[in-house]
């Protein structure tokens, strides 16, 4: 790739901080250039949270409908499969499968809600609630 | 408290902080293509039953951590690293280190990285930083992806160390330990070794999953997602392989771009001819990765769809397999 040939669209880090690429000059020789982004990768970032998108409307539908508890809703929008949950909460993993049902999550102590919202960086409050405050 | 300690953007994070962290004690002679090459960091892996956020695991570099481990090796640079399983003591340490004049390389995760815009937050949790100061409750920060310095409160730098899931940091800590001037001599081995180790690792890696083969491999199997997994699907997993390919700090081109790089930098401390046209054919490796990346832009951007298309994205890889195969051939045959 030469220097001139860099890509220069806005993406979203390019908004915060220019990355560094390694690119060509004239004669050959290997330098860097600034780049603020480049389309092609700025639409997978975006293929990518349309994906995330879609998998916290279709878990928090679940919730609504009673099929699931607000636990599943907090996964997908913290990105979290079980395993990093049970790392963040110290439960194992066929007990966060159990928290998934309604029924149980209901009788959950405070301080096992208290684990969730920690992780979720969270109150328990809005975890009940399925409640967000960042955009 | 603020170490005398000059800041400096990378591609590569790991690289970077190996390419700053040595800065001093080789009068910045090893730079982040040096370190990236001497560490052997180009790589593909592609493993096919994990799934990393819902799409598949591919990497274009080596493990973590290994870039400054075998950079410090090649130099004969004792390394020291630190895991805890206490917070507490892992903030102690870290202040010890500064107290010591050292600055600390940290791996990290980014999900709670607050500096980081939110659309790169996803659970990844081999970043590395730098940090070289404290003043009242804020860590100072050399991040080798970000253009300036930043901060980190103490409790935002404690939960990125102890980021949790798939590689936690554990609060892991790493510097050179004690270190004489780094000689040109020195360099010039650590790059031949540098190099044979990344010989070894693209060609005779066991299995179809990694190495050269494993991009073929890859190639080979995105010409079956659009029967397997349906249009949209296949689409997500190629926006991923792009991703990897070319998100933040791979210099872009997966890589390849700062392996060319190396290889001039080599050029000059080994005066080996042959390096300058193998530079060349990562230089078209990285490009055929780009031109592989655009094709796969409009797949996910619904431009192209047909089965055609994705034999077409297959052979890319299966192409890029073959140069980089014979690029590697050439580096090997080298009579150092």
């Amino acid at each position: 790739m030469k220097k001139e040939q860099v890509p220069q669209d806005l993406g979203p880090l390019g908004k915060i901080t220019k990355e560094v690429c390694y690119a060509t000059d004239s004669s050959g020789k290997y330098t860097t250039q600034l780049s603020t982004g480049w389309e092609v990768k700025k639409e997978a970032l975006d293929v990518a949270w349309q994906d995330v998108e879609a998998r916290v409307a279709n878990a928090k539908q679940k919730v609504l409908n009673g099929e699931a508890s607000p636990v599943l809703f907090f996964m997908e929008y913290r990105l979290m499969d079980a395993g990093i949950l049970s790392d963040y909460t110290g439960f194992w993993r066929w007990r966060i499968k159990r928290h998934l049902k309604p029924e149980v999550f209901k009788k959950l102590s405070e301080k096992k809600l208290q684990k969730y919202a920690d992780a979720f960086n969270t109150s328990v409050a809005d975890l009940k609630t399925m409640t967000v405050h960042e955009a | 408290m603020k170490l005398d300690f000059e800041h400096q953007q990378s591609a590569h994070c790991e690289s970077g902080v190996t390419s700053s962290l040595l800065r001093k004690s080789s009068g910045g002679k090893i730079t982040e293509p040096l370190a990236f090459g001497i560490g052997a960091g180009l790589f593909f892996c592609y493993i096919p039953l994990i799934k990393i956020n819902n799409g598949p695991a591919i990497a274009f570099r080596t493990f973590p951590g290994l870039i400054f481990k075998r950079t410090c090796n090649a130099l004969g640079i004792p390394v020291v690293r630190q895991k805890f399983s206490s917070k507490e003591k892992a903030e102690a340490a870290l202040m010890q280190c500064l107290e010591h004049g050292q600055p600390a390389g940290c791996q990290v995760g980014v999900y709670y990285l607050s500096y980081f815009p939110r659309e790169y937050r996803f659970h990844f949790n081999a970043h590395n930083l730098i940090v070289f100061g404290k003043e009242d409750d804020q860590y100072l920060i050399s991040d080798p992806v970000m253009e300036t310095v930043t901060q980190l409160s103490s409790y935002e730098l404690e939960r990125v160390r102890f980021a949790k899931g798939a590689l936690a940091p554990k609060g892991q800590i790493y510097y050179p330990g004690d270190v004489a001037t780094i000689s040109d001599e020195q360099i010039r081995k650590a790059i031949i070794k540098g190099i044979k180790n990344n010989v070894n690792q693209m060609l005779r890696i066991p299995g179809n999953f990694a190495g050269v083969k494993g991009i073929a491999y890859t190639g080979k199997k995105i010409k079956r997602w659009r029967d397997k997994l349906g249009l949209q699907k296949a689409g997500s997993y190629l926006a991923q392989l792009v991703r990897m390919q070319e998100e933040i700090g791979t210099g872009g081109g997966g890589f390849r771009y700062i392996y060319a790089a190396f290889l001039q930098e080599g050029f000059a401390y080994t005066h080996q001819e042959e390096l300058l046209d193998i530079s060349k054919l990562f230089t078209e490796a990285g490009d055929l990765w780009r031109t592989a990346a655009v094709h796969a832009a409009g797949i996910y951007k619904g431009r192209l769809g047909s089965q055609a298309d994705f034999d077409q994205m297959g052979d890319y890889l299966i192409q890029v397999a073959d140069l980089e195969k014979n690029a590697f051939l050439a580096l090997k045959q080298i009579k150092w």
